[in-house]
């Protein structure tokens, strides 16, 4: 008797958590697109009908416990069939589906029409950062994981969005329809962003479509959602909403920057610019690997630091840096980064930890090797 | 339709018992060669049960290292690429070492003994069918100790991770579960071939225990998609090791492809995981509730049901890949659709108790407390069948907390209540009350507190698979920590309990239950060696006539 006390006031006490969690903002943010307006509906919907079976089933069978006890001396009656009562409920919660369903088409339908949009950004996944592409505005850049590496192995204090803090955000207009083109350069990585509903796989060879059409500025924070390696637990998101004109003097500063970086190439660069350069470059994209003093990681990520065949071979360290190493985990850098960001890693790794061949590639030669 | 046994037990049959068949045959292989060639259905099925618990322990502190390194923010104990390995691995044992081979070795213990057989259809083939298991998971966790590691790329093994970017153990991993793939084929034929040749005269289909019925179309199921797997990962194999391109988008390839393969197989094989379980609650509720299983027929057809939708629903779990918009709504309809075949099931084992005269030995608390948390699994599953709501879900905690419920407090404690169900008759004796106690209310406690805050964290935007995370997740997963190690700690009073219990206890009489009405409890606790050489005569329930 006691242990079903216990047992029902574990029933009592699970949705009374229910509730306090709901209270607290732990459930699934309601989101600032209509779209997930929608589908945060739509779950709360489904929550409340499973609640209502729960506590017909979960009332019907402790009372039969409750009322049916051996111990209080009940005789088992002798019935076992009642095709009625089977159609019944057959048939009830196939009409509860139905009118479950109605809804969930209906937004579907939404969510899968990009029509009409006003930006069209290419979101490119990578082991293990975001690649983003405002298409047609010549504007492009990889977004990293922003907290410092040391951080998570508890040296430092753990800032309030620790781990999903970006050095880049992607920057989106609030009010105008954006259409995302998502594909990957490695394995398949998930873009989702909570409060926009959207959660995408990006998929090495294929390209999907999803929009967003944001309804309120602020800063919305996701992660990569399908295990992608290593550090798929660090490759976070985060969306800066910006009101229209803001948006458009954003990009508009990002578009002359990026002339800017491109008229870069054609000029000679020093070998201190390229190694300060370079370690911006290096830390933010290769180090996660690599590690920051090069040491790598045996034997999927080689040591730079000390590396003879690294130091000897120049030619074969720019190759492997712009194409990447087929049918191994280093990728090809050539769409990634630019010209100028290529010349200054290499720069670097052949100059940093004691590796001092002294040699410089300039951005220009690397420029040439891209256009053949 | 449930049988009524005969008021007096053929002669025969009870001498044959209490000689225990031995004087019949040459004496059997003594020490490791008798388990080693041994062709006997009990002696098998102690094995499978025993490999089961063996890896239900190495699955679980695979868990423990996860849960450990997930107690607090910051990367502590592992690193994450061992992190990677260690959930892949949890899930990889969990799924083909522990769950799937202890319904088999229930199968074996107790289809024959349900159905008046004297043994399995194939008994040679049997001894083969386990002897494969330790094979191929000796190779399995050997591939932690080669370089670069053992598989790090989830259980569901997503190509190209687990092709092009897979570590080099990948080929040996390839090889133990095409290892375990042929086992359980061949497991299953002879299920299959048992149940459908083997009844007792006079028992009909519809006469079975529902076991028998979901264990039978679980075989159906698992001849139909095992070969799947095996063609899936045969292709894994080219890829990495002969330069095809299946799943490679570089040479022409698709990744998606592997996916629809790979659940085309995993879809069923949830099922596979959940339908005996079915069988087992579907017999100690009517026991302890002293009265017939309601809607019997209702409950076959359920299960037939739940089988045939289960080939049509796969693509539920690639919701977010990019379907085409009517294949998403296709794949919507058909998997809010197995929750009207679920629920009659739900719903018919509370008419089973309705009005029955109830008592709570330890099988039917786990019984009773399978049918609430699998109905909380399944609720947190119809939510993950709504397809917009599943972009938010997909991926996150929240399915880590749906199909664990669905497997933890599903499948395994209907698993823990058929060992205590059928312990008396394994061993003779019934199993220490207080310690059954403290198992179970521990581990109610333990699972709950392990996986229910686990919705919380992933509605909150907790992505599964990570070893470190934000900040707004530390307190759900500090709770989930604890619940796993309480849980973990819990099972080790399970295996006290079962030394004790084949060491002494109660004597239990033939008919250890007092409601209990299936053939298994005609023949002598413990069951000897050799039962129903000769068949036993069955004589179906007047009622149902």
């Amino acid at each position: 008797m006691r242990t079903f006390i216990v047992w029902t006031a574990g029933c009592l006490v699970v949705p009374l958590m229910t509730t306090l969690a709901m209270a607290n903002g732990w459930n699934m943010p309601v989101g600032v697109t209509d779209v997930s307006r929608e589908v945060h509906s739509l779950h709360m919907t489904i929550f409340w009908i499973c609640v209502v079976i729960g506590v017909i089933v979960f009332g019907a069978m402790f009372y039969s416990l409750f009322r049916f006890r051996h111990s209080k001396g009940a005789k088992a009656a002798h019935f076992h069939e009642h095709t009625l009562v089977e159609v019944i409920w057959t048939a009830i919660p196939l009409l509860i589906l139905i009118g479950m369903a109605v809804p969930a088409t209906a937004t579907l339908k939404k969510m899968y029409d990009p029509s009409d949009a006003d930006l069209d950004v290419m979101i490119t996944g990578q082991q293990w950062r975001w690649r983003y592409e405002y298409l047609g505005e010549d504007v492009a850049f990889t977004s990293n994981l922003g907290t410092p590496r040391e951080t998570i192995r508890g040296k430092g204090e753990r800032g309030e969005h620790y781990l999903l803090e970006v050095d880049e955000p992607l920057v989106l207009p609030v009010g105008r329809k954006v259409r995302f083109l998502m594909t990957s350069d490695d394995v398949i990585h998930s873009w989702w962003v909570p409060d926009l509903a959207v959660k995408q796989d990006t998929i090495p060879g294929f390209v999907n479509e999803n929009w967003v059409r944001i309804n309120e500025p602020g800063v919305y924070r996701g992660q990569c959602a399908e295990l992608c390696g290593m550090d798929h637990g660090f490759m976070p998101i985060v969306v800066q909403a910006l009101e229209e004109e803001e948006f458009d003097a954003w990009l508009a500063e990002r578009k002359e920057a990026a002339a800017q970086e491109a008229s870069g190439v054609d000029r000679e660069w020093t070998l201190d610019e390229l190694m300060a350069r370079g370690e911006q470059s290096y830390n933010a994209v290769c180090a996660s690997c690599h590690q920051p003093d090069g040491s790598g990681n045996e034997p999927a990520f080689p040591a730079l630091a000390g590396n003879q065949a690294l130091m000897e071979e120049r030619e074969r360290h720019i190759e492997t840096v712009v194409n990447g190493v087929s049918g191994a985990a280093m990728p090809a850098f050539r769409n990634t980064l630019s010209p100028v960001e290529i010349a200054a890693v290499i720069t670097y790794e052949r100059n940093a930890w004691g590796n001092e061949t002294g040699d410089v590639v300039q951005p220009l030669e690397i420029a040439e090797r891209l256009e053949e | 339709m449930a049988p009524k046994l005969p008021l007096h037990h053929p002669v025969e049959q009870s001498s044959t018992a209490s000689a225990g068949g031995q004087a019949a045959h040459s004496a059997p292989p003594r020490g490791l060669m008798r388990w080693l060639l041994t062709t006997n259905h009990k002696e098998i099925g102690s094995l499978y049960l025993i490999f089961s618990l063996t890896m239900f322990f190495i699955g679980g502190v695979f868990a423990l290292v996860v849960r450990a390194e997930l107690f607090q923010p910051g990367l502590q104990l592992v690193e994450p690429e061992f992190f990677n390995q260690m959930t892949t691995m949890h899930g990889l044992i969990m799924v083909f070492g522990a769950i799937m081979p202890s319904f088999v070795g229930l199968a074996n213990w107790m289809i024959p003994l349900q159905i008046g057989a004297p043994d399995m259809a194939l008994p040679r083939l049997n001894n083969f069918s386990f002897w494969l298991l330790p094979v191929a998971f000796t190779l399995l966790l050997s591939t932690l100790l080669m370089p670069g590691g053992g598989p790090n790329f989830g259980w569901t093994f997503y190509a190209p991770l687990s092709t092009t970017y897979a570590p080099p153990s990948t080929t040996f991993f390839i090889l133990s579960l095409h290892i375990a793939g042929i086992s359980s084929i061949l497991g299953a034929i002879n299920i299959i071939a048992t149940v459908l040749n083997l009844r007792a005269p006079g028992m009909r289909m519809m006469d079975m225990p529902l076991f028998c019925w979901t264990w039978l179309i679980t075989a159906f199921l698992l001849i139909a998609v095992m070969p799947v797997l095996a063609g899936a990962v045969t292709m894994m194999l080219m890829d990495i090791n002969f330069g095809t391109s299946f799943f490679n988008a570089a040479g022409g390839g698709d990744p998606v492809l592997f996916q629809h393969l790979f659940w085309f197989f995993g879809h069923p094989e949830v099922y596979i995981m959940i339908l005996p379980a079915f069988g087992i609650v579907s017999a100690i509720i009517p026991t302890f509730s002293r009265k017939r299983l309601f809607g019997y027929a209702s409950m076959v057809y359920a299960t037939g049901a739940i089988a045939i939708l289960s080939f049509m629903v796969w693509a539920h779990h690639m919701f977010t890949v990019g379907l085409p918009l009517t294949a998403e709504l296709f794949f919507m309809y058909t998997t809010m659709l197995i929750a009207v075949p679920t629920g009659v099931k739900v719903f018919n084992w509370v008419a089973t108790m309705f009005r029955g005269s109830i008592s709570f030995e330890p099988p039917m608390l786990f019984a009773l407390a399978f049918v609430v948390q699998f109905t909380i699994g399944g609720f947190s599953g119809l939510m993950l069948a709504i397809s917009p709501a599943d972009f938010q879900y997909h991926d996150t905690y929240f399915v880590v907390a749906h199909f664990h419920y669905v497997l933890v407090p599903g499948a395994l404690f209907a698993i823990l209540a058929a060992a205590y169900y059928w312990l008396p008759k394994w061993t003779g004796h019934y199993p220490n009350l207080k310690l059954a106690h403290w198992h179970f209310w521990l581990s109610v406690i333990g699972v709950n507190l392990t996986f229910f805050p686990m919705h919380f964290s992933g509605l909150a935007g907790m992505p599964r698979r990570i070893p470190d995370y934000a900040l707004q997740f530390a307190d759900f997963n500090l709770a989930s920590s604890l619940g796993a190690f309480l849980f973990g700690a819990s099972q080790l009073l399970f295996v006290w309990l079962i030394i004790k219990c084949v060491r002494g206890g109660e004597k239990a009489p033939a008919k250890a239950w007092e409601g209990a009405e299936d053939l298994e409890w005609s023949v002598p606790s413990p069951a000897p060696l050799h039962t129903f050489e000769h068949p036993p005569t069955f004589r179906r329930d007047e009622n149902s006539a």
